[in-house]
């Protein structure tokens, strides 16, 4: 039986200016699933998430949440999300009970409710015992917990997470995964996360990659990494700057990645040859540059 | 569905409370220009320094000198003899005016002949000088009298002697012509102005600074709920102020509302809605905190100069009057000198009541339009 769509864009675009942030996207998110939304910084990540919350207004498509517009029906379909952006944003002034029961009286939920709800939530991602400290004063990987904390207080349907883990320690990305798995085993959730990271792909239900705007490929993590077979090639350059804009420059790279000294390009099917060749040229002739 | 504006008005008291710069803008900052205002900034001029250049030394010349001795305008602070002294003492400050009486005066006074006196002052500041000269002016006319009567005397005329007009004068509403009466109903316009104006426009590009707006703007919260929650506190505040620059002006000035009070807090009300819209407005164009106060100080210039807050609006020139009636704060002066100093009610205010209240109407309609819950 096919879940409930909670999250549904069709005909997606944000214009800034000339550029085109998100491009025509269309998604669908269902109960019970993980969608990962992979791509390098500048594909138009953040901004489309935006767009799902209705923190931007779109220039043309539409957002579903549940059975609500986004736009239209702004505040009821917002009671239902929660949200978690890129950039930590809690009142560091307060203490990590005043930031929860703050987000939760506000998003709805009754003023009895809130306490032993926050003591749930807070010894879900393990904060218990700093509930009155400064938020200001937790550590970067805490602050994260608590920002999760903070999206589920309402015990939202939809989740909406952007680059929850970028610069968090792989150990604490690994705590915060291991959150995240667990909402989804009710089936009444659906969860739409973005990352930068390829590897935490294979831990969604679906991928789509995203580029210049576009959400250029999506599937299930297995038929992706089928597909992916050959395509992903390993380089490494001196100097590694120059490599990396190259790389990004060469229309038939979809996705650069750096491992350390060495980068992990994805290209086009059937076109690994052809892009080692060009960088090799390229990346000679810019070493000879002064 | 008022659990949602409860809690964001308890979120922004936690933080005024916890934000010691907030809090001294608020309450210590109010406190202080009262004083500064109310003991510094005055307009009483008293105890001018007079330096008296005497080549006469007789009867005469001393009585002129005591003439400007006995006024507490002056005070005889140097005597020399000669003009250079005089003129070094003007030229360093030790000196406001100088007395140069010549070596001839009591000749010619006592011959029955016009006698003439040399007054010199130190005009860099005009009300100073504004206030010795005329000062000067009148004691020497009043020596004068005194001198034309003891001659009509001598001739035994005094019994038909008698002045042409006597301007009795009499000053209503400030009978000590004192300048805390004056300033401190000002103080409360001009504290609404700059403080609310400025704490409301940075309590929301604080948000925007720090990224709470993005969570802020996902949540149920409605457009109007943000707005009321988030001017509410400065509402208080502005209150709170209101009655404790008018307790100052009573324990420390002596200065007590001659008017209704109530009334008083009404108007200051209708005021506080044009100064959160000035604020709110700012908000939507500020991106740091840094630019919403300059932008804040930007709107309290005009607003200090031409509202007829320092410098009376009948002295300007007309243009810089037309300007004047697009300064809200120059209503709100008028209605709480007029109720605090004057004692008067809305019979005698309802024109500046009008004006005060389309411009409240106006920014705060302005300022929700361009408001949005929205990043971009």
């Amino acid at each position: 039986m096919a879940n409930e769509v909670l999250i549904r864009a069709d005909g997606l675009r944000k214009t800034f200016g000339a550029t085109h942030a998100v491009d025509d996207v269309s998604l669908e998110v269902a109960a019970g699933e993980i969608y990962g939304l992979v791509g390098p910084d500048g594909a138009g990540k953040t901004t489309l998430l935006r767009l799902l919350v209705g923190a931007l207004l779109p220039s043309a498509g539409d957002v579903w949440l549940g059975q609500y517009h986004a736009v239209r029906q702004a505040e009821l379909a917002r009671e239902q999300i929660g949200y978690l952006a890129q950039r930590f944003a809690l009142y560091e002034d307060l203490t990590v009970l005043e930031n929860l029961q703050f987000f939760a009286e506000v998003r709805g939920l009754p003023s009895r409710e809130w306490k032993p709800r926050s003591r749930e939530i807070l010894e879900f991602v393990g904060l218990a015992q700093f509930g009155d400290r400064r938020a200001g004063q937790l550590s970067g990987g805490m602050k994260q917990k608590l920002g999760l904390a903070l999206a589920l207080v309402n015990r939202p349907h939809i989740l909406l997470l952007d680059e929850p883990t970028t610069g968090v320690d792989p150990v604490t990305r690994q705590d915060f995964w291991r959150l995240i798995i667990p909402l989804l085993n009710d089936g009444e959730m659906a969860v739409l996360v973005s990352t930068p990271y390829m590897d935490e792909a294979v831990r969604c239900t679906r991928v789509g990659f995203m580029r210049n705007g576009r959400i250029i490929r999506e599937a299930p993590p297995a038929v992706l990494r089928d597909q992916l077979a050959g395509q992903i090639i390993e380089v490494a350059g001196h100097p590694q700057p120059l490599l990396v804009s190259v790389s990004e420059a060469d229309p038939d790279v979809e996705n650069v990645q750096r491992f350390g000294l060495r980068l992990h390009l994805r290209v086009a099917p059937g076109t690994a040859d052809a892009v080692v060749k060009r960088l090799a040229c390229c990346h000679s002739c810019g070493r000879r540059q002064p | 569905m008022f659990q949602r504006l409860f809690s964001l008005i308890r979120k922004e008291f936690i933080q005024i409370v916890r934000d010691p710069r907030t809090l001294a803008i608020t309450f210590v900052l109010p406190v202080v220009m009262l004083f500064l205002l109310g003991f510094a900034a005055t307009n009483d001029v008293r105890n001018i320094a007079l330096v008296v250049y005497d080549q006469d030394h007789s009867p005469s010349s001393r009585r002129l000198i005591d003439a400007y001795r006995a006024a507490d305008y002056f005070q005889l602070a140097y005597v020399v003899s000669s003009e250079e002294e005089m003129r070094t003492l003007i030229d360093n400050n030790s000196a406001r005016a100088g007395l140069v009486i010549p070596p001839d005066y009591g000749d010619q006074v006592n011959g029955w002949k016009p006698a003439t006196v040399a007054f010199v002052l130190d005009g860099s500041d005009p009300t100073v000088a504004s206030t010795a000269l005329a000062a000067a002016t009148l004691i020497g006319q009043a020596l004068s009298t005194e001198l034309s009567v003891d001659r009509l005397e001598r001739r035994g005329m005094s019994s038909t002697l008698q002045q042409a007009i006597d301007v009795r004068t009499q000053v209503w509403y400030n009978p000590g012509l004192l300048s805390a009466l004056y300033m401190i109903p000002a103080m409360i316009g001009m504290i609404l102005q700059y403080q609310s104006t400025m704490l409301t426009a940075t309590s929301i590009v604080r948000e925007r600074e720090r990224g709470t707006i993005e969570q802020l703007i996902v949540t149920p919260l409605r457009s109007w709920e943000l707005i009321i929650g988030k001017l509410t506190p400065y509402v208080i505040i502005a209150f709170i102020n209101t009655l404790e620059i008018l307790a100052i002006g009573f324990l420390v000035f002596n200065v007590t509302v001659a008017g209704s009070l109530p009334l008083l807090l009404l108007l200051t009300g209708l005021f506080l809605v044009t100064t959160l819209g000035i604020g709110l407005l700012i908000s939507t164009i500020a991106s740091t905190q840094q630019e919403a106060m300059l932008t804040t100080m930007f709107t309290l210039l005009p607003s200090i100069f031409l509202s007829g807050f320092f410098f009376p609006l009948a002295a300007m020139p007309t243009w810089l009057q037309v300007i004047s009636y697009f300064i809200p704060l120059r209503y709100y002066l008028i209605i709480s000198r007029g109720i605090v100093i004057k004692g008067v009610g809305v019979p005698e205010l309802w024109p500046e009541i009008l004006a005060l209240t389309i411009f409240a109407v106006l920014v705060m309609s302005g300022a929700i339009a361009r408001f949005h819950k929205r990043l971009d």
